[in-house]
């Protein structure tokens, strides 16, 4: 048997937002090298689970902790997280004013100089803006796919071990997708033998679109809060896609 | 060196007279330095290493590259009065009074001499700052760069200042403010008057950098001819004792046109009242104000604006955003629109608050800490673009701008 070293283990979570419990008894495993994908409908706690990974203030831990890297990250601030290797992309990341795009990529690539690098700029060229594009004011006015390429740009910058994206494909066109998902590959090491993977991630999506491109080692299955099912991403796909999420729940052997 | 017995009784009639606005300044207090004072240099290339660093942080470059002309009054003393180009003309006040007999009918025109005490004491003391005039039809990319500087500790500094684009001209001017680093306290009264003809155009860009104990009270007046255009763009972000100010433009000429820009960013104790106002009695006359404060530790900053229509199809519209960054400060927006005509369009939209919690988290979900994440988004909310000068005073400013919001 081989023993995978674990990166992410989350243990009994649960998290209030306003005083109201969205998550309870979530246990969630990620081994090194792994992406696990995070299914679920609207409103069942996807978003929740991304933030209180990450350490968002107003996701009150209720129980449970979460260890990353074998560290006891639970009482973590979002900085110290991300010091340790954790990056995201946003569902619905906000705008600041008078913040450029190229601004962030540096201090995320670690840059000082005026000049981005030609190594940045390579990446900027590849997500198809260009330098006009990063001296705008990041996420004002962009469009839902400029959002969610300026977020892979900016976790391409980053490199970070371990990467959560919350519906990277939602409202994008089918050619986008395929170009969001190669550098999703690319940050997953996904051109390595799954032995060599050194970065993990955990993807949310609802549909799973981009399943077709980037390939899962598991599937869960997220329901009023709760981890109902866990398993092969392409047989969780298929049951959802025949029976609806409640079918598939329905049919389907919890692991813990 | 008032020409007129008639100003001079005005001026003494209003010696005791209060400020409508701000805190009132004992002028007694401080110390009435002659004229003479200092030493008269060739060029600000001849300033000790120490002030060239100073006066550099409000934008005043020493070696004067890129400046159409340089002038520097020290205290009561005009200093240095240096310019290089053939379309403007560029003296101390006091020469330029003796030059020419007409500039009288420029004094206390836009200005009002009995406004108040500190205008009262700058048209009763001796002359002192600058005359520029742009000569009709030029057009002048380069600035002037003018400075005040503060040299003497408890000094009160008066500058009476006439600046005049003729007809169609182009003018820009950067004036930097500031006292040497040893000097705490001190007054600092400026009065300006400018004058647009015909078609003319005035850039105005002040960056502001006092002491913490210095009190400032300048006096704007703007007169605005047919078709002309006068730009302000107003920088403080460093520390003060108090500041109040409130230029008005009065847009007479069909199709003149005011813009104001401040940025201002209160720290410790200041106290900054700063307004801008347009009086539209122009047909077709418009003006824009923006404003973006930020107030730190006990500041409080009163940011003002009033708009006054009167005449038809004039426009105007005013925007002033507000960041409180501490509970012991406070930011008081004060919107006036007054519209006395009809077809008039004024507006104003003022919002006052204080960071969004959801960006601070953002830029902390990239690895920056909370404190990083909030200076740099006070940083992009004053960074705001600059509009209406040429490109390479527009990329001048924003370094200058750059500087400036490092303090904060
Ligand atoms: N601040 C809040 N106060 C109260 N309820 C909240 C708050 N934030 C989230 N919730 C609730 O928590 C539940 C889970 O929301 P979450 O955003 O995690 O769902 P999701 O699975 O990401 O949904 P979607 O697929 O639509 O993105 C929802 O019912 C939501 O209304
Ligand atoms: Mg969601």
């Amino acid at each position: 048997m081989v023993v995978v070293k674990l990166i992410l283990e989350i243990t009994d979570l649960a998290i209030e937002v306003s005083g109201k419990e969205i998550l309870s008894d979530i246990d969630l495993y990620i081994g090194k090298g792994e992406t696990h994908v995070l299914l679920g409908p609207n409103g069942s706690g996807k978003s929740t689970l991304f933030m209180a990974i990450l350490g968002f203030p107003k996701y009150k831990v209720k129980a449970g902790e979460i260890i990353f890297k074998g560290e006891n990250i639970t009482n973590y601030s979002t900085t110290e997280r991300v010091k340790m290797g954790i990056g995201v992309s946003f569902q619905n990341p906000p705008a600041i004013r008078g913040v450029k795009l190229q601004d962030l990529l540096k201090i995320e690539h670690g840059e000082t100089d005026e000049e981005l690098s030609p190594e940045m700029m390579d990446l900027v060229t590849k997500l198809k803006f260009d330098d006009r594009f990063i001296d705008r004011d990041v996420n004002l006015g962009f469009s839902g796919g400029e959002v969610k390429r300026s977020e892979i740009l900016q976790l391409l910058a980053q490199k970070p071990d371990f990467i959560m994206f919350d519906e990277p494909d939602s409202g994008v066109d089918i050619e986008n997708v395929e170009l969001l998902a190669e550098e999703i590959n690319t940050l997953l090491d996904k051109e390595k033998k799954p032995g060599m993977r050194e970065k993990s991630g955990l993807l949310i999506t609802h549909l799973g679109y981009i399943l077709n491109f980037v390939n899962a080692d598991t599937a869960h299955v997220l329901m009023d809060g709760k981890i109902a099912c866990s398993g092969n991403p392409n047989e969780i796909l298929e049951d959802i896609r025949k029976e609806g999420f409640k079918g598939c729940v329905e049919c389907c052997n919890p692991i813990h | 060196m008032l020409q007129s017995d008639t100003l001079k009784k005005r001026a003494e009639k209003a010696r005791k007279k209060k400020a409508a606005l701000g805190e009132d300044i004992e002028i007694e207090k401080f110390e009435q330095e002659e004229a003479g004072e200092h030493e008269e240099i060739e060029s600000l290339e001849e300033l000790p290493e120490k002030h060239k660093e100073t006066i550099l942080k409000v934008g005043v470059e020493a070696t004067g590259a890129g400046r159409a002309g340089s002038f520097l009054q020290i205290d009561q003393t005009g200093v240095c009065t240096s310019c290089s180009s053939e379309s403007i003309e560029l003296m101390n006040m006091k020469n330029a009074l003796e030059k020419y007999d007409w500039l009288n009918d420029y004094m206390w025109k836009a200005v009002a001499v009995d406004t108040d005490k500190y205008t009262a004491e700058t048209a009763l003391r001796e002359s002192s700052g600058y005359f520029i005039r742009a000569l009709p039809g030029s057009r002048e990319i380069f600035p002037i760069q003018a400075c005040m500087f503060i040299g003497d500790t408890n000094v009160s500094q008066t500058v009476h200042n006439i600046i005049i684009a003729e007809e169609n001209a182009e003018l820009h001017i950067i004036t930097g403010c500031t006292t040497g680093s040893d000097i705490q306290s001190a007054l600092h009264i400026g009065v300006s008057e400018f004058y647009l003809k015909k078609g003319a155009k005035i850039t105005f860009t002040m960056v502001h950098n006092w002491a913490e104990q210095v009190e400032v009270r300048p006096r704007t007046g703007v007169i605005l001819g047919d078709d002309s255009t006068y730009i302000s763009n107003y920088i403080l972000t460093s520390p003060v004792r108090t500041i109040q100010s409130y230029p008005t433009a009065y847009c007479q000429g069909e199709n003149s046109r005011t813009v104001f820009q401040s940025i201002l960013g209160g720290q410790k104790d200041s106290v900054l009242d700063i307004g801008s106002r347009a009086i539209l009695t122009g047909k077709n006359s418009s003006t824009e104000m923006i404003s973006r404060a930020v107030s730190k530790d006990q500041s409080q900053i009163y940011a003002r604006g009033h708009l006054a229509g009167k005449s038809p199809d004039v426009k105007g519209h005013l925007e002033c955003m507000g960041l409180v960054l501490s509970d012991d400060s406070l930011i008081y927006s004060i919107p006036e629109l007054e519209g006395s005509s009809t077809d008039l369009e004024l507006s104003h939209e003022a919002a006052v608050g204080k960071i969004a919690e959801e960006e601070v988290l953002y830029l902390m979900s990239r690895g920056l800490t909370e404190d990083e994440a909030a200076s740099m988004i006070v940083r992009g909310f004053l960074s705001m673009d600059i509009t209406g000068l040429p490109p390479e005073l527009a990329a001048e400013t924003k370094r200058m701008l750059d500087l400036s919001l490092k303090g904060m």
